[in-house]
């Protein structure tokens, strides 16, 4: 099963909220190295297969596969340390903790501490404005700002596979723009990239492969320029 | 003013184990939004730990230094409570984490009963009130005619470094940033790869074996019984509200405004009988007008 290549494989995977089903049997995969972007409008299940994957969803039917090993049993913050990052929707920073302890948090399952300073550099790097702010509540940074210590808690985890939820939303174009080329340069240094994005525009520019999810199916999938030239793509999730 | 010194050493010494007590009430609700209505219980098992551990160690081992006998009854308590905590918290609060809040309070109600009227039934404990056997030798000094005892010292001290060891914990280590993270928003926190059930466990014990500091402390000065828990339970709680429940340093001040009311309230009010009169009154008036207590922060809507 771990033959495929992949480093992640969804197959047929069906999850419920209560008596209301969510995701009616899907099935993706990533392989290492990529961006996949999922699109599709609100409520079509894309957060719902995010939180699925990284466990605290649990799923109904069908399997998840990271590297080969079925994530079923995994609890969500073993999944943490089996590689995932995700970064959810509405960026769940810890508004009451400063901007270093919200990144130190996300260490707690690194066993490689030696490697700490370096990652909070290349996070520093990557943004300096948390750097600035470092010593400030996560909570007096502005939405940009959390966004970017969204992103630069799950690089912290040491995650191989960067889960981002709606990374732009709240943003102004010209930070959804930079947020976009950080996700870029993060992937160019090694990280894959599952990206759930309503912006379909941004997310195709970036990503290889794209899979568009409607009311829990998945309606297309295909490479990023396929899907961007695609007529049903253009009128529905590119403005015409 | 002799005489108000004196109070004031009083209500700093009642004053410590009120606050030793809120804080479990105030870190419980901080992660869970729970409000452990067994604390005050934990807290008089504690006692009864202290009690029989000390009991037998002073008969079996007699001889050791009464610091020893002291440090290792503390422990002991602490262990055991802890244990007892993290036990109630897995078999009766975990399985009801979804379910509506008000089940949860009630099952804790029913905990505390449970304990009581089992210490109650239980025959080395029965419903009499007990002395702890003397850990530390009384001695009282006069100063300028002010009595102070070693106890009274040791109260105030212990609990006041205990607090701020756990403040520490709170405030510096991991554990203690991830139950701060908890308590902003307990479905991310997996995301960071922490176990949250872990943490709750560990708020839990520590709440429970800083109670059981105070039940030990406790136990050197006064009597204790099955049914202790209940005021001093109530009492804590309340300090733990006017504190601002959730906050840790709120509930240590609660703490010793709670011990002033006890002390003073028979000096300007004619009996000791109204101290609870004015407790709750005080928890009243402060619902009122800071609802939210003397250092809780107004609810922050989170989006």
């Amino acid at each position: 099963m771990s033959g495929n290549g992949n480093l992640l494989t969804v197959e047929d995977l069906v999850v419920s909220y209560g008596s209301i089903q969510a995701l009616h049997g899907i099935s993706i995969d990533v392989k290492p190295g990529e961006i996949v972007t999922l699109i599709g409008a609100n409520g079509a299940g894309k957060s719902t297969l995010l939180r699925s994957i990284s466990g605290i969803v649990p799923l109904q039917k069908g399997r998840i596969l990271l590297d080969g090993e079925d994530l079923r049993k995994v609890p969500a913050h073993r999944i943490v340390e089996l590689g995932v990052a995700h970064v959810p929707e509405g960026r769940g920073i810890f508004a009451n903790l400063t901007v270093t302890e919200n990144l130190k948090l996300a260490t707690w399952i690194r066993k490689d501490k030696s490697k700490l300073d370096a990652d909070y550099e290349r996070v520093f790097k990557v943004f300096p404005r948390l750097k600035e702010r470092r010593s400030q509540l996560a909570g007096t940074l502005s939405g940009g700002e959390q966004q970017m210590l969204a992103v630069g808690r799950a690089l912290m985890t040491g995650g191989r596979l960067l889960l981002l939820d709606e990374p732009s939303m709240g943003l102004a174009p010209v930070l959804v723009q930079e947020i976009m080329q950080t996700i870029r340069a993060i992937n160019a240094a090694g990280t894959t990239v599952l990206l759930v994005e309503q912006n379909a525009r941004q997310a195709l520019k970036i990503a290889s492969r794209g899979y568009v999810l409607e009311t829990g199916n998945i309606a297309l999938a295909g490479s990023a320029a396929e899907l961007m030239n695609n007529d049903r793509v253009k009128a529905a999730y590119l403005g015409g | 003013m002799q005489f108000y010194i004196q109070q004031t050493l009083n209500a700093l010494q009642v004053g410590s184990v009120y606050a030793l007590i809120a804080l479990g009430y105030t870190m419980v609700y901080g992660i869970l939004t729970l409000i452990n209505f067994a604390h005050g219980d934990i807290f008089m098992i504690s006692c009864y730990v202290a009690f029989f551990f000390s009991t037998l160690v002073i008969s079996v081992l007699a001889g050791l230094p009464p610091l020893v006998v002291f440090v290792l009854t503390m422990l002991v308590s602490m262990f055991f409570t802890a244990l007892l905590a993290v036990v109630i918290e897995r078999l009766a609060y975990k399985p009801l984490r979804t379910a509506p809040r008000i089940s949860a309070v009630i099952t804790a109600l029913g905990i505390g009963l449970l304990l009581e009227n089992f210490m109650v039934a239980f025959k080395p404990v029965g419903p009499a009130p007990r002395f702890m056997p003397e850990l530390i030798p009384n001695v009282i000094y006069n100063i300028g005619g002010v009595a102070v005892s070693n106890i009274q010292i040791v109260i105030i001290v212990v609990s006041i470094v205990a607090m701020v060891i756990l403040d520490l914990i709170v405030r510096r280590t991991m554990v203690g940033m991830a139950m701060r993270a908890i308590s902003w928003d307990k479905f991310t926190v997996p995301l960071m790869g922490i176990p949250v059930d872990r943490i709750i466990s560990l708020t839990f014990a520590l709440g429970a074996s800083i109670a059981a500091v105070g039940g030990t402390l406790y136990g050197m000065a006064y009597t204790i019984d099955p049914y202790m828990g209940i005021r001093i339970g109530w009492w804590a709680f309340i300090s733990a509200v006017v504190g601002g429940i959730g906050n840790i340093r709120g509930a240590m001040l609660g703490g010793f405004i709670l011990g002033f009311v006890e002390i003073f309230t028979p000096v300007f009010l004619p009996a000791s009988t109204y101290r609870d009169f004015v407790a709750f009154s005080l928890l009243l008036v402060l619902l009122i007008f800071k609802p939210t207590g003397l250092l809780g922060r107004p609810m922050v809507q989170k989006v």
